[in-house]
């Protein structure tokens, strides 16, 4: 088998499956309510935690390739986003309907007056014009204009990380992990960015 | 000194009637209200003891949070906000190994004519214990309903013979890395402290706690004595004390001295003043499933009819 269809049949559907497991593992919880003692913190962390974690994976695509020198970091790249749209959109779900219980004047206070709110829910606005043009049509129609559009993610990521930051009451070693990774990969951005516009100016 | 001027249209302390006879009516009224309705007599029972610890010997009942439903032992147990043990909340009852209650005593000092040191050996020997069925509700908007044995603050407190000089009482927590292995992290100021004003330590309704669901407390729940202030947010209620001073001004606590804006010295639950990041006005209770609706928050906790008096003429909203 070539690499490629090594990648297209193998590794996607196996990175697909582990990519959903901690759905599955929430899912299982609440059908069993076994949640722990205060579910909603649960199911509420979990998925922003695995939203954050995935789009710091998404993000390690690109360095990974070059680390590499392979291409099937790439290639694992949109499903990692896509993963990255679907946990967030399910804590945002959680939160509009658990956390808030749909109330919806309550819920635009927050929005509005709590910072760490305004920043989370402004990373999952920012998520969804990305999660809608992940489509080859999509690429294709949009060309240049779709890899301007895509570099939202930066600000996505580093939103999501303040989200985290802003909300923890005292202990910020966790929200710092993730701070520090993020500020890693973009380095290795910055690195690639200098090493490219060396390039082009020889 | 806190000198009150009556005026005209409060009653006379003396046309009060007592605390006591107040509750002794009130039991009287619901005892027969329940043995019309032929119930089981539930104002008798302790609550059954669970867990480990030594069974506390010679448990009073009383009337206190009879009837409300009991959060389970295990969640009492093992979701516990106490950092000296880790920042996760399963992380106190898994680190609570290095923390050892017995030998055990208690400074007491500060503006008293007797100030001294007490065992926890003592404090179990020669103060009655008590069981009270307490609503607990963190400053997180999550709450428990939890039986704990102890007994009311000012019973220690008066022993020390307090002068006019105490106006507040402050508290600190142990401090030891090496039993408390979260103060090696600058987290908190530590040790932890906390404070309360001598009107609210007086209080009746305020406990040192020695234990829960009948035996001693577990290190999680802040053994070998605690405080329990029902009507203010859970970290007022500082675990593992083995300080108390009577002061004269109000004195610093640890959650304020961190983040002034978010905690306040009085903290007393109110439904109606949000926390700066979430909103107060209601709350989900521990151990009740997730598309279970959360309860409205009461004022003081459900316990304004008690305390919401030592609070009169305050801005709330102020002095949060």
């Amino acid at each position: 088998m070539q690499s490629r269809t090594l990648v297209r049949r193998v590794l996607k559907p196996t990175v697909f499956c582990m990519a959903l497991l901690p759905f599955a593992l929430l899912l299982s919880g609440a059908w069993r309510n076994d949640l722990g003692a205060n579910p909603l913190e649960t199911v509420t962390r979990a998925s922003g935690e695995w939203a954050l974690r995935f789009l710091l994976l998404t993000l390690a695509m690109t360095p990974l390739k070059r680390l590499l020198g392979r291409a099937w970091p790439l290639q694992l790249r949109r499903m990692l986003g896509l993963f990255t749209f679907f946990y967030a959109s399910l804590h945002f779900l959680i939160w509009l309907v658990l956390a808030q219980e749909l109330s919806w004047r309550n819920i635009l206070l927050d929005i509005a007056e709590r910072p760490f709110v305004t920043v989370g829910f402004l990373a999952w606005l920012l998520l969804v014009p990305l999660a809608l043009t992940s489509t080859r049509a999509a690429i294709r129609r949009l060309g240049r204009n779709w890899v301007r559009l895509h570099r939202l993610v930066y600000p996505i990521a580093v939103l999501a990380v303040l989200h985290f930051l802003w909300l923890v009451k005292a202990d910020l070693y966790q929200p710092l992990l993730y701070a520090a990774v993020l500020v890693v990969l973009l380095l290795a951005r910055l690195g690639d960015g200098r090493a490219a516009f060396a390039r082009s100016d020889r | 000194m806190r000198i009150h001027i009556r005026r005209p249209w409060e009653l006379k302390e003396s046309d009060v009637t007592p605390e006591e006879a107040f509750r002794q009516r009130r039991l009287i009224i619901k005892a027969a209200a329940l043995a019309g309705l032929g119930a089981a007599s539930p104002l008798q029972a302790l609550v059954p003891s669970q867990g480990s610890g030594a069974v506390i010997q010679g448990l009073a009942d009383t009337p206190y949070g009879k009837g409300l439903p009991l959060t389970d032992y295990e969640y009492v147990t093992s979701y516990n906000n106490f950092y000296e043990l880790g920042t996760d909340k399963g992380d106190p009852a898994r680190n609570a190994g290095s923390l050892r209650t017995r030998p055990w005593t208690v400074r007491v000092d500060g503006e008293c004519e007797a100030p001294g040191e007490i065992g926890i050996e003592d404090i179990l020997a020669r103060i009655p214990q008590e069981e009270r069925i307490y609503r607990f509700r963190c400053v997180e908007a999550w709450s428990m309903i939890v039986p704990w044995a102890g007994f009311p603050l000012s019973r220690l407190l008066q022993r020390f013979r307090p002068t006019s000089r105490a106006r507040y009482v402050a508290f600190e927590t142990l401090l030891d890395p090496e039993q408390l292995p979260g103060q090696k992290r600058p987290i908190l100021d530590w040790p932890y402290r906390e404070g309360l004003r001598m009107d609210e330590a007086m209080h009746p309704l305020t406990l040192l706690v020695t234990g829960v669901y009948g035996r001693e407390l577990p290190g999680q729940n802040g053994a070998p004595l605690r405080l329990m202030v029902p009507w203010k947010y859970g970290f007022k209620s500082i675990k593992s004390i083995v300080r108390i001073r009577f002061v004269e001004r109000q004195p610093g606590t640890a959650w304020s001295d961190l983040q002034p804006s978010e905690y306040g010295f009085y903290a007393n639950v109110n439904p109606e003043v949000d926390h700066p990041r979430w909103s107060q006005a209601r709350e989900r209770r521990i151990g009740e499933g997730l598309f279970e609706r959360k309860h409205e928050t009461l004022m003081f906790n459900g316990y304004a009819e008690e305390v919401a008096g030592l609070y009169r003429g305050m801005d709330l909203r102020k002095n949060f």
